[in-house]
């Protein structure tokens, strides 16, 4: 899918241009984000001990170590899904708007309570989607619950602002009939399109080192990735990496891939 | 004791009101224990959301087999197999009348002056008739009255108009009236209405007009795409949809108790 790469690429792009930014992983038992972040082995205290009042934010919250503005709020590795209340995390939410302009809410997979816990609160929701029916399908649903499920849409109040990131994207395969095409994808979700991030070798080269992707200016994810976040801002931004990309001197001399 | 348990201890404890629920009817020619259940399947797996925990009426009507072969106990447990509650049966004969009191059933009128066209193999009939049953406590000649829906207070039609996207699993029901979505229907969702229904954009999903036996509903779509169509219980699947008008503006209608579907 990509939900955890694109929530540390995007925080990272919010606090990159100054905006002070805290991403949070909702899910309870995996703990990828920290992977992502590289800080798994700075993690003391953890979004589940703040919910219970056994550590305050400040105790739990990470000071990302390449860029300035940005926390992270790691999840639990041992507590159990359900220690995510409504209560609690409402709470930790509120206290954090306080200190932070973006709160970037990393979803768990599927429907289950950690992601209905992610998406309560959300004022705005980047839906992720990878060019394939099942994953479309997923996303339909995720903005069906978004309009009916979430507080605004409760209370009555102005619906979740949506974005769609259509991710891992593959022009040759779409070319060849393997993939669905972005404007596939766009008729069949109907709603704007943030950013087309491409399949690419530089998001596991950065998860790798612990260096979220939007740092590799020089790569195409990056650089796609940065584009979104402009837009997420109110930047006009023309989509990028949609075509089948020429391929460059070196790559047809070596046939390595791009 | 509180004032208002006071209040609630002094009124009588129960109070019989009349009320119009739809329920659906299923109409039994003869009864095959194995064919029932594997037809009863076949259609529930085509609409499994339109029948889950419905209450139905077994209508006796065009029973034509003999009366021993039916077994009512039999049928409400098969029913009750496909999570759907027999909670009464439709007949006149004492013989089905004294099966139906036996078997701990209510026994309704049966449907007056309603006919029923011979069905064609080409499509399917989900609900033979969906009609309001009257369910009056206070049995005698009008309790059985069927009556229409009360006219909303101010003479207009209880329609319903949604400008957002129906998503995948979303249910939307329009009861007493017309459906009108100005925004695409996903596939995976289901839209119901008493009356017609309109997508102002394409129709991916299933769509349900008449659902409690208007024959006269009708479905307009901008691009027919849909899942299943179904018009006061005649049905057709995507598969049956697929043709000229595939993607296309359409209309679809009942004629001769046939659905038919037209350019727009
Ligand atoms: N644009 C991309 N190109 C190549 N691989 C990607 C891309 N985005 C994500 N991945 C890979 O897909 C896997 C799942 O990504 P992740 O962000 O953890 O998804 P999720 O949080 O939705 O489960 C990871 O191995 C990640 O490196
Ligand atoms: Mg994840």
């Amino acid at each position: 899918m990509g939900k955890t790469t694109t929530s540390a690429s995007i925080a990272t792009g919010l606090a990159k241009r100054g905006h002070k930014t805290v991403v949070i992983d909702f899910d309870v038992g995996l703990r990828n984000l920290d992977l992502i972040m590289n800080c798994e082995r700075r993690v003391v205290y953890d979004f589940v001990n703040v919910i219970n009042g056994e550590a305050t934010l400040n105790q739990a919250l990470i000071k990302d170590k390449h860029t300035d503005k940005l926390h992270i709020l790691p999840a639990s590795q041992t507590r159990d899904k359900e220690a995510l209340t409504r209560e609690g995390v409402e709470k930790v939410l509120n206290e954090l708007s306080e200190s932070f302009e973006y709160i970037v809410c990393d979803s768990p997979a599927g429907i289950e309570h950690g992601a209905l816990m992610a998406l309560y609160y959300a004022d705005e929701a980047i839906v992720v989607t990878n060019p394939e029916v099942s994953s479309v399908r997923d996303s339909d649903r995720i903005l069906g619950i978004l309009q009916s499920k979430s507080r605004r849409a409760e209370m009555g109040m102005d619906p979740v602002r949506e974005h769609l990131l259509l991710t891992r994207y593959n022009p040759e395969r779409v070319i060849k009939g393997e993939m669905l095409s972005v404007q596939d994808v766009e008729e069949i979700l109907a709603v704007p399109l943030l950013g087309v991030i491409p399949e690419s070798q530089a998001v596991l080269t950065a998860s790798n080192q612990g260096i979220p992707v939007i740092h590799d200016d020089l790569s195409d994810a990056g650089q796609a990735y940065q584009d979104a976040v402009a837009r997420l801002l109110g930047e006009e931004r023309e989509h990028r990496f949609l075509d089948v990309q020429k391929k460059g001197f070196f790559s047809r001399v070596f046939g390595g891939k791009a | 004791m509180p004032q208002a348990t006071a209040d609630l201890f002094a009124s009588p404890c129960l109070q019989f009101k009349g009320s119009m629920v739809p329920l659906t009817t299923l109409e039994l020619l003869y009864f095959d224990p194995e064919k029932f259940s594997q037809t009863l399947q076949e259609k529930i797996q085509q609409a499994p959301n339109l029948f889950k925990n419905l209450p139905l009426v077994l209508s006796l009507d065009k029973f034509a087999d003999d009366i021993n072969n039916l077994n009512l106990l039999q049928i409400r447990e098969l029913c009750a197999a496909q999570e759907l509650q027999l909670v009464g049966i439709r007949a006149t004969e004492p013989a089905q009348i004294a099966a139906a009191q036996a078997a701990g059933l209510a026994v309704l009128q049966p449907s007056r002056g309603r006919q029923e066209a011979p069905e064609d193999d080409s499509q399917s009939s989900l609900q033979k008739a969906s009609e309001p049953q009257t369910a009056n406590p206070q049995s005698g000649a009008e309790a059985t009255e069927e009556v229409e829906d009360p006219p909303p207070g101010n003479g207009v039609a209880a329609n319903r108009v949604i400008r957002t996207p129906i998503r995948s699993g979303q249910q939307v029901y329009a009861p007493g009236g017309d459906l009108i979505i100005m925004a695409p229907v996903s596939a995976g969702a289901e839209i119901l209405a008493d009356g017609n229904i309109h997508v102002y954009g394409p129709l991916r999903g299933r769509a349900l007009a008449g659902v409690r036996g208007n024959t006269e509903a009708m479905v307009f779509c901008q691009s027919l795409e849909a899942e299943l169509v179904s018009i006061a219980g005649q049905y057709k699947i995507s598969e049956d949809l697929l043709g000229n008008h595939w993607k296309k503006p359409s209309l679809l209608k009942l004629e001769d108790d046939r659905l038919v579907i037209r350019e727009l």
